[in-house]
């Protein structure tokens, strides 16, 4: 059965089609990749399924429920956790406190909260960090924190907005370790964004391609970059230069 | 050799630094608990101590330190701008003069009952102000229209006596049931001491609470704190409610000390502007900032006060004028944001801890 899954899911501003009629299912525990050039809806189409922004039309299930237009902390507690592209740290509070606050929905007391936030922080390789302020750290530490903070929330679903943007290829090994990792060792199901493919060919079991806000293809990694509709809306403009960017 | 010696070094300061991490030497409510309690204790015996006339200052600065509290919590710690606190103190000195003028009812309840609606109607603004997504100027505009509503409605309202307020009706000797003693009593500052000491206490517990916590990452970022399960309505209308609770402390006891209340007193914006002022030249969003800040604003308010009441000779065209405190608020606040955009505690706080850093 699928754990999330989108029917003619549409979104409009004011003239720019962003999403149109958006058909998409992901099972337990499966590991889906979203591809596709910019401007295509991939992080719209994030933010439809995470409650930030109100689908025009279509229906959101998420476990069996319709969760259409719930709000995003609603979807947060159910399990349905994201990250942004664009690190949003909590500017006030030090890496630890950012991560502890992400779990004190399921966990209680003052002593677990901060053990738990404390492996998290350590998981993701951040316990040097994880006592100095969240502005400090650099672009790859707060993409770190990005994804620390939604793995203390407790996932059944991640969706992962570009984590491995703006990091060396050094760096990005331990975070798809760690990606592989969540889905052996804690069975969750993770839906992310990537521009860089050889992540993306090496992560997923499936892989969508969106163009001009619609679903273009979908299918094995291996299926979608032989596809010629691909290769000509995404692939066609050397894909190297995306993952450099 | 020297590479197991480095290694064993390292281990024992990750060891001592686990140790460290594991037991705390007191948790940072505790500690700013514990640092409370101390002052309180402190400043019990001040009325015995100063003359008179600094026995009310000193009042005031309670005054303006629960005030200064009550702001703090909703625009500091929440981020949500408020110009109107005055609604809040004056719902607070409004109700309990109501109920004890027409009533007979002692001000203690009328103060809760102030707490009450000035909750109340803190919640209803803020849940439509929210819903309708009213932030920054726009917010503080919204409050600040609000309280003057207030006024102007008090002001028009015979049933609460229009423009001419109410006098606290005077009894015979002292009782704290009926929140009144003679004239320059310490009891009067070390009930307002303990109303202060409890505003701070809940600022400090509310502040280090999940609520709390959920009420700054919201403040920070709004989306980001949704995203990982904080619940921004409730939160939000959480913090505004406590903040006009407590705000309506300092009205309700503004109201006993001075045994008088007016529309402009109660709801003027002057009183919006004193809140503001005490909070931001302190710290906005610290624990301690409205306490600095409270006992900065509250002796000059007094120094301006003599000084316009009987100015030295070279400064005689002062002599019965007004808003000499205004005026000076408003260079405080200028030179505040200008060179400490923290507040005096704010800045302190982070230099201090800065340091200890390096």
């Amino acid at each position: 059965m699928s754990l999330l899954e989108l029917a003619g899911v549409g979104k409009q501003f004011r003239g720019l089609r962003a999403l149109s009629d958006v058909d998409m299912s992901v099972s337990e525990g499966e590991i889906v990749g979203v591809i596709g050039p910019n401007g295509a809806g991939k992080t719209t189409l994030f933010n439809v399924i995470c409650g930030a922004l109100k689908p025009d039309s279509g229906r959101v299930r998420f476990a069996g429920d319709d969760v259409t237009g719930r709000r995003p902390e609603v979807l947060a507690r159910a399990g349905m956790v994201r990250t942004f592209q664009l690190m949003r740290p909590f500017a006030s509070m030090s890496v630890a406190e950012n991560v502890s606050l992400a779990a004190q929905h399921h966990t209680r007391g003052a002593a677990r909260l901060r053990g738990h936030a404390m492996d998290v922080v350590d998981r993701v390789g951040l316990a040097e960090w994880a006592h100095r302020p969240a502005t400090e750290l650099p672009t790859a530490g707060l993409k770190r924190l990005e994804l620390a903070r939604a793995l203390a929330a407790g996932p059944r679903v991640l969706l992962l907005d570009e984590v491995l943007a703006g990091l060396l290829p050094a760096e990005r090994e331990p975070v798809l370790d760690l990606l592989a990792e969540l889905r052996e060792r804690d069975g969750t199901t993770l839906v992310f964004i990537e521009h860089i493919m050889a992540a993306v060919m090496r992560l997923s079991d499936r892989v969508v391609v969106l163009d001009q806000g619609a679903v273009l293809a979908t299918g094995t990694p291996d299926e979608v970059t032989a596809d010629p509709r691909v290769i000509d809306a995404y692939l066609g403009e050397e894909p190297t230069t995306h993952a450099d960017a | 050799m020297t590479d197991t010696a480095t290694t064993g070094a390292a281990g024992a300061t990750r060891a001592t630094a686990a140790q460290a991490g594991t037991a705390p030497p007191l948790r940072p409510q505790n500690r700013q608990l514990l640092i409370l309690a101390v002052l309180v204790l402190l400043a019990i015996p001040l009325p015995l101590i100063l003359p008179p006339a600094q026995g009310a200052v000193a009042v005031r600065i309670l005054i303006f330190l629960i005030m200064a509290v009550g702001w703090n919590i909703m625009s500091g710690f929440g981020g949500l701008f408020s110009f109107g606190h005055a609604a809040y103190f004056g719902l607070g000195a409004y109700t309990s003069a109501y109920l004890l003028v027409e009533h007979g009812v002692s001000p203690w309840v009328g103060m809760a009952a102030g707490m009450a609606v000035a909750a109340a109607v803190a919640m209803v603004i803020g849940y439509f102000s929210f819903r309708y997504n009213l932030k920054g100027a726009y917010f503080a505009l919204a409050t600040f229209a609000f309280a003057e509503m207030l006024r102007l409605v008090t002001t028009s309202t015979d049933a609460v006596n229009g423009a001419v307020g109410y006098q606290v009706p005077l009894i015979q000797g002292s009782s704290v049931w009926q929140l009144q003693f003679p004239a320059g009593s310490p009891a009067y500052f070390w009930i307002a001491l303990v109303l202060a000491g409890l505003a701070v206490a809940v600022s400090i517990l509310f502040r280090h609470s999940h609520a709390g916590r959920y009420v700054v990452a919201i403040r920070d970022d709004e989306l980001a704190a949704a995203s990982v399960g904080a619940p921004v309505m409730r939160h939000k209308l959480l913090t505004v409610a406590l903040s006009a609770a407590i705000t309506a402390i300092a009205g309700a006891f503004y109201t006993q000390y001075y045994l008088f209340i007016d529309p402009q007193l109660a709801f003027g914006s002057s009183v919006s502007i004193e809140a503001i002022v005490t909070a931001v030249i302190g710290g906005i969003g610290t624990i301690w900032g409205p306490v600095v800040g409270a006992v900065i604003v509250g002796s000059l308010s007094d120094v301006t006060a003599t000084l316009l009441a009987t100015p030295p000779e070279f400064l005689g065209f002062l002599q019965g004028r007004s808003g000499l405190d205004v005026i000076l608020y408003a260079v405080m606040l200028i030179l505040i944001v200008r060179l400490m955009p923290k507040g005096i505690f704010g800045t302190l706080a982070g230099k201090i801890s800065e340091r200890r850093r390096r």
